[in-house]
Parts: structure tokens; C-alpha cells; sequence
């Protein structure tokens, strides 16, 4: 069997979290779920290690997170945050921020271009991203993230401010770039109906206590 | 040198008219300030006082240690002062952070001064040093501070764009580098704005001090220039140990951004 994309093992944080054992499999799409302020999001920032547990390990491959550098820990496995955060400058700068930071070269137009319609924006890659509106930020994040081609994207309630139209459209596309590039992916999202379609494994989350995933029927 | 003109006391005593003048003014307007007005003019009066005889002495009695003594003493009151005029809750780091910099900056500018740009004795004459340190010192001071401000406010406004760089894989330097540029530039700016009006409106103190006590224009203008130049090295070199060191204390061993609660009211007003 191949090896988790991550173990977490006895993993406590403060009073929010309580996770005796949990493993999120590699190239699959994994959704958790649960109320606000059941401890999604800080799951989810205990990966790229945002945040530290207070005891327990947490094993990226085979690797305990703490033994990796945690910026280039971050390269790998990327985090799109609940609110969508534009950088200064055009989408195209936005587009092109995180290979950035990563020191990794930009890509071609073309590229960036194909990845604005799979989001269905219509705007060109010169728009100044500061007048976008809060779904089209969304996308620009989510268009960010796909760029970076990371092994692990984390999207922290990436629909939020998408109609549930769109919201539908967009996530299978992301869903569909994901499985492709054989991205890992986790997805933070209060919407249990979109995390029982896409969701290859579902882990619910009560008051910080996380129950092994279940196995999404496909 | 020679036609200085000495002012008796009573003749000094004369210039309290103007403030005289301005607690008339007060009082006819009904604005409650005469106390503070006396209490400053006093204020002034004496610590000038003091420090004229203490200049005297210093002047006296030629040491170089006692030299020392009184920079150990201006550095330890900018320091205290710039952690004071922040008026924010600062982290124990960023506190030493400013402790260091300031010597560092201001004395090393200093240093320059005196010996390269003046030479001679000036490094061990307190006639020179003192004078010299004062400004050097001061403006070092208001830039520090008016850097940690903006870095401290920069990082506490932006923690949303911070943590999301930090997320796509961003270095602390890279995730905060427009705060760093900005709490710099805006540390520097007063001291390129005050060159702007030099000569022109403003007849800077120390070339009209020269200037009154019967040294040439010229000389009083070149040192005058030397000066300016030496303030705004002292200010920015103080400044960029401040923000190149400054941003790091935002960030823990596991490269996650923690700031430090905003104080929750604000420290009681001054004056």
C-alpha cells in the first residue's frame, strides 16, 4: 500500500484538537467537514505546520513535519486561506506570486491564460487584481494555487463566495486539475452536499475529536 | 570671534515678555494654558541652565572617559525615549533590537565625523563630540521610532497578506518585504524633507549658533552641510539595523507569524 500523504498520531492542540490517528491518502481528494469552530481550519494548518501541536507527530510521507524546513515544507504542500488574499499589482502578478516566493520561473502566458478560463474568468491577465470582486479574487487564489503545481493543496473553504452555480463548476474543474497533475487535495468546506460528491475520503470533525475518514461511496 | 555680544541677565530676563505676551493671549481667549505655558518656560530656563554649567565643566575638565560617560548617557535616553514614544506594547526582542541599534547606528556616524570629516582632535574634544552627538543622536532617535511604528503597525494590519505568503511558501523576509521598505522610507523621509528648505527658509541652529559666535558663513555652512549628511547616515543606518533585524521577531522557530496583542488602551496621554 502506498505511502499516506500524512499520519497524524496522537495529535493534540490546546482544547481544539484531539486526534488519536489519521491518515490522508496520497493523489486523493480528502473534504472535512464540520461545524465552525470545530477545528477545520487548524487541522488543516497543523499540515503545513501554521501551526504547532502541543504533542504528538505528524508524518508528511515518511517524514516527521518538524524535521522539514518549514517554508520549503510550504512550497510542497501550498495553503489557499478562507479569505483570498490579493497581492499588489495585475492578476497576472497575482498568478505568478507564489511561484515566486518559491524562486521557481514564471509561467508562459499561455499557461496562465488557460488556467483564467478553467476559472471562468473573463477578465485579462493586465486587470488590476485589487478591483476584482470577492469570487473573482476566489479564483484568481484557487487559479494561484493550481499554478504552483503543488503536491498538496490545501483549500480552506475555497468556495465561499462563489454562487452555487459557479461554486459547482469551479470546484469539479479544481477537482479535475487536482486529479491530472496527481495533486493531493484537502478541502475545508461547511457544504456537506459538495464534500459527499467530491470527496474520495470524508473526515467530520466534532469539537476537535476526528473519527477515522470514511470512504466516500463513488 | 571678537564681537560677541553677551546678554545680561536682566536683558534675558526680558525675553519671559514673549511669554508673558502669550499667557495674556491665552487668557483673553479662554484657552487654559497658562500653567503649562509657565511651567515649560520654567522648565526650559533651568534645564538649559544646568546644562550650561554642565558643559562648562565638561569642557574643564578634558577627559576623554567623562566624554564617554555622557554618549553612554544620550544613547541610554534615546533608547529609553524611542521605546517610550512607540507608546505600543513592544516584545522584549524588539526592545533590545532598538537598544542595539541606536549605538550602532549613531556611533559609528559619530566616529566618521569626527575623524574623517573633522579630524584633528575633534574625537577627544568634548566641545565637538557633544554638540555633535546631540544631533546625531536625536534624529537617530525620532527615525527609530517612527520606524518601529510603522513596522509594528505594518505587521499587525497585514497579517492576512503575511500568513497567506507564508502559505504559498514565503520567506519572513519576502512575506513582509513592502512593510520593511515602507517603515524605512518613512523613517527617512523627515530628515530628506528638512534638507530641502536648508538655506532657503530655514537657517539650521547649529550654523546660526557659528554664525552668531563669529565663525564665517562659509565655515559655518560646510559644517552645517556635514552635518546634514551625517544625521541622515546616522538615521539610516540605525534605521535599516532596526527593520533588517526588526521584522524577524514576528516570527517563531517554525516560521509562523506571531504578534503581539495590540495593547488594549493606550497608555496615558503626554502633556
Amino acid at each position: 500500500m502506498a505511502i499516506p500523504a500524512f499520519t497524524l498520531k496522537n495529535v493534540r492542540f490546546r482544547t481544539i484538537l484531539d486526534i488519536p490517528r489519521l491518515e490522508i491518502r496520497s493523489g486523493a481528494v480528502t473534504c472535512i467537514v464540520g461545524k465552525s469552530g470545530s477545528g477545520k481550519t487548524t487541522l488543516m494548518k497543523l499540515l503545513n505546520r501554521m501551526v504547532t501541536p502541543d504533542s504528538g507527530t505528524i508524518l508528511y510521507g515518511d517524514t516527521p513535519v518538524e524535521e522539514i524546513d518549514p517554508v520549503q515544507l510550504r512550497r510542497q504542500v501550498v495553503m489557499l486561506g478562507q479569505t483570498p488574499v490579493m497581492f499588489d499589482g495585475t492578476i497576472r502578478d497575482n498568478l505568478l506570486v507564489g511561484l515566486g516566493f518559491a524562486g521557481r520561473d514564471p509561467v508562459p502566458d499561455d499557461e496562465l491564460r488557460r488556467l483564467v478560463d478553467l476559472m471562468e474568468l473573463g477578465k485579462p491577465l493586465d486587470a488590476d487584481a485589487s478591483e476584482l470582486s470577492g469570487g473573482e479574487k476566489q479564483r484568481v487564489a484557487l487559479a494561484r494555487v493550481l499554478a504552483m503545481r503543488p503536491e498538496v493543496a490545501l483549500l480552506d473553504e475555497p468556495s465561499s463566495a462563489l454562487d452555487a452555480g459557479t461554486e459547482r463548476v469551479i470546484i469539479d474543474r479544481v477537482v479535475s486539475a487536482a486529479k491530472q497533475g496527481g495533486v493531493t487535495l484537502v478541502i475545508v468546506t461547511h457544504n456537506r452536499a459538495m464534500a459527499e460528491r467530491i470527496a474520495d475520503d470524508l473526515i467530520e470533525i466534532n469539537e476537535g475529536r476526528v473519527d477515522s475518514p470514511v470512504r466516500a461511496e463513488s | 570671534m571678537n564681537h560677541i555680544l553677551d546678554i545680561s541677565i536682566l536683558q534675558m530676563a526680558l525675553a519671559f515678555t514673549y511669554a508673558v505676551v502669550l499667557i495674556v493671549i491665552v487668557r483673553l481667549m479662554g484657552i487654559p494654558r497658562e500653567l503649562q505655558i509657565v511651567v515649560s518656560s520654567l522648565r526650559m530656563t533651568i534645564q538649559l541652565v544646568i546644562a550650561g554649567y554642565v558643559l562648562i565643566f565638561l569642557f574643564d575638565q578634558d577627559s576623554f572617559w567623562l566624554i564617554l560617560l555622557v554618549l553612554a548617557g544620550m544613547e541610554t535616553f534615546a533608547v529609553y525615549n524611542a521605546i517610550k514614544r512607540a507608546n505600543m506594547r513592544l516584545s522584549l526582542e524588539m526592545r533590545q533590537i532598538i537598544a542595539i541599534a541606536l549605538p550602532i547606528g549613531t556611533l559609528a556616524s559619530l566616529a566618521f565625523f569626527l575623524v574623517v570629516v573633522v579630524g584633528g582632535d575633534a574625537w577627544r574634544d568634548p566641545r565637538y563630540v557633544i554638540p555633535l552627538a546631540g544631533m546625531i543622536v536625536g534624529n537617530a532617535m525620532t527615525g527609530v521610532t517612527l520606524a518601529v511604528i510603522r513596522l509594528v503597525d505594518g505587521v499587525r494590519s497585514h497579517r492576512g497578506e503575511i500568513e497567506s505568503a507564508l502559505m504559498l511558501g514565503a520567506t519572513p523576509r519576502v512575506a513582509t518585504r513592502e512593510i520593511v521598505r515602507s517603515a524605512f522610507d518613512s523613517a527617512i523621509l523627515p530628515t530628506i524633507n528638512s534638507m530641502v528648505g536648508m538655506g532657503i527658509v530655514i537657517l539650521p541652529g547649529m550654523m546660526t549658533g557659528q554664525i552668531l559666535s563669529g565663525t564665517s558663513p562659509l565655515i559655518a555652512i560646510k559644517y552645517q552641510i556635514a552635518i546634514m549628511l551625517g544625521i541622515m547616515g546616522s538615521v539610516s543606518f540605525s534605521v535599516l539595523i532596526l527593520v533588517e533585524w526588526g521584522y524577524r521577531t514576528f516570527f517563531n522557530a517554525d516560521v509562523q507569524l506571531v504578534v503581539p496583542a495590540v495593547d488594549p488602551q493606550p497608555k496615558r496621554k503626554q502633556r
